[in-house]
């Protein structure tokens, strides 16, 4: 069978950001973001103040803050390239302690550090609350072109076939003998990629049958769609409002 | 006799590679009957299935449903009244969650809110996987899906249900349910199998398939008692079931 239930990002809750329709997350999401990257490069004070905003919308999902912490990884790329920074850059120096760092460098670390991890919060509530189901009614809801929609609603649900297929091809090499210890090994494994493929898209051209003979003539049906009213959006825009705040108080200065 | 809900008239088709897969297939089907269409593999069966829908199009003669012909322009209608249930539930079953799918068929033609909603419910308690709706179909169980797979049909009210090896991965138990299921559907259907005891179990009548034709058509009883028809037709019952 495919991934488990505790592998998806998705945790199931009751929380006011769990009951939020999916598209006026998304929406508030992508605008906060938006916000948070345009506030002038100096302004930490501001920056921290959207961090803390973004840290009170982790705590309103009510999800467990490991499993928050554990999705903090994918941040870890910007992080180092944040610690580089005040190291490579040029112009005028300061001291701290020990060791001499460029201004530039430091005030540009800072602010990507603190960039990063507030928009990186952000988008882990939205993950977290929101199932992939949903994830792609609200992308419908949006108006977010069809063929795009489909492609990862398919993505979603047969991720775990392939893989399962993937696994007992596995299985079935090693069954033989078969160890990927050197490179003499790669052509092997190049010819199962190749034989997953092929596989893949036969099942594609099958899904199709299956969908043209419930009458699909290329548009999915929007068999429940999402609404939100005025209250729901207003929750949604709420960071989002912090944020111009912000930015205004930020550029006037 | 009544109009038959399947009505094929010397259904013939060559593949673009110049396979000829049927060579004038025969078959009439009436409201309320289960016919076990059986064959060897290669025989042409799901050749035959595709065409009752109008996925694949008729070389010659004409496939007719409940008066209806399929034609390009009947499409949309002709596929609500073939529900064809194909052998691997996950290239059935593409939708999110359980609910989603089997609302994706009666969606497509049309229907939106409490009357599809109703729709939903009425298919998945007929096949008694209402407690799964909210489930993804990769969660369940093979004769989990398999039982969904049928509701998807199911829930676009056809008048003929056409299984393609239904019997197919399960296990006994499975299997049994299965049978128990389909028995207790009030509708007219075509089951493609190799699964010899499965046919006599739930169909009167069998149609056999062999080369592109329709070899023999009668009550499954008597072919399967039949031992030069079935070795002819590469037909075989397990062992220990006496011809």
């Amino acid at each position: 069978m495919g991934a488990g239930h505790g592998t998806h990002l998705h945790v199931e809750g009751h929380s006011v950001v769990h009951r939020l329709p999916a598209h006026t997350k998304l929406v508030g999401l992508v605008v906060f973001v938006l916000l948070v990257v345009a506030l002038p490069r100096d302004a930490h004070g501001l920056r921290v103040a959207t961090l803390l905003v973004a840290v009170g919308v982790v705590a309103a999902t009510r999800v467990p803050l490991r499993h928050v912490a554990s999705r903090l990884v994918v941040e870890v790329p910007f992080v180092v390239f944040a610690l580089v920074l005040p190291f490579v850059a040029t112009g005028p120096q300061r001291t701290i302690g020990p060791v001499t760092v460029s201004r530039d460098g430091l005030d540009a670390g800072l602010a990507l550090l603190a960039t990063a991890t507030t928009s990186v919060l952000m988008a882990i509530s939205f993950a977290t609350t929101t199932s992939s189901r949903d994830l792609v009614r609200a992308l419908q809801h949006l108006r977010v072109p069809d063929r795009l929609v489909q492609i990862l609603s398919f993505m979603v649900r047969y991720l775990g076939v392939v893989g399962s297929q993937a696994q007992r091809m596995k299985v079935a090499r090693e069954s033989r003998g078969f160890r990927a210890r050197s490179l003499g090994s790669w052509p092997v494994i190049a010819s199962s990629a190749g034989a997953l493929f092929i596989r893949s898209y036969e099942r594609g051209e099958r899904v199709h049958l299956a969908m043209m003979s419930r009458g699909y003539t290329g548009q999915m049906p929007v068999t429940d769609p999402l609404s939100a009213g005025r209250r729901d959006w207003s929750r949604a825009l709420l960071p989002s409002a912090f944020a111009v705040v912000a930015l205004v108080i930020g550029y006037a200065a | 006799m009544s109009t038959p809900v399947l009505d094929v008239r010397g259904l013939a088709f060559a593949y673009p590679d110049g396979h000829q897969a049927l060579f004038g297939v025969d078959l009439h089907v009436h409201r309320g009957e289960r016919v076990a269409l059986l064959g060897p593999n290669g025989a042409g069966k799901t050749t035959l299935v595709l065409h009752l829908n109008g996925i694949l199009e008729a070389g010659a003669g004409s496939v007719t449903i409940s008066g209806l012909p399929v034609t390009r322009p009947n499409h949309l209608e002709i596929r609500r009244r073939v529900g064809i249930v194909f052998q691997d539930p996950d290239d059935q079953l593409f939708m999110p969650t359980v609910r989603d799918d089997v609302a994706f068929g009666p969606g497509n033609l049309g229907l939106r809110g409490a009357e599809l909603e109703a729709r939903v419910e009425t298919a998945l308690a007929a096949v008694g996987m209402s407690h799964l709706a909210d489930r993804a179909p990769h969660h369940l169980s093979f004769g989990q899906r398999r039982r969904v797979a049928i509701a998807t049909v199911l829930a676009m009210e056809p008048e003929i249900l056409v299984l393609d090896e239904p019997s197919s991965n399960l296990d006994p138990a499975s299997r049994r349910e299965l049978g128990e299921l389909l028995e207790s559907l009030d509708v007219t259907v075509l089951m493609v199998t190799h699964d010899l005891p499965f046919a006599l179990q739930l169909c009167e009548r069998s149609v056999v398939l062999s080369d592109g034709v329709v070899a023999a058509d009668g009550p499954t009883r008597d072919l399967l008692g039949d031992g030069e028809l079935l070795h002819t037709h590469r037909l075989e019952l397990p062992w220990g079931f006496s011809g």
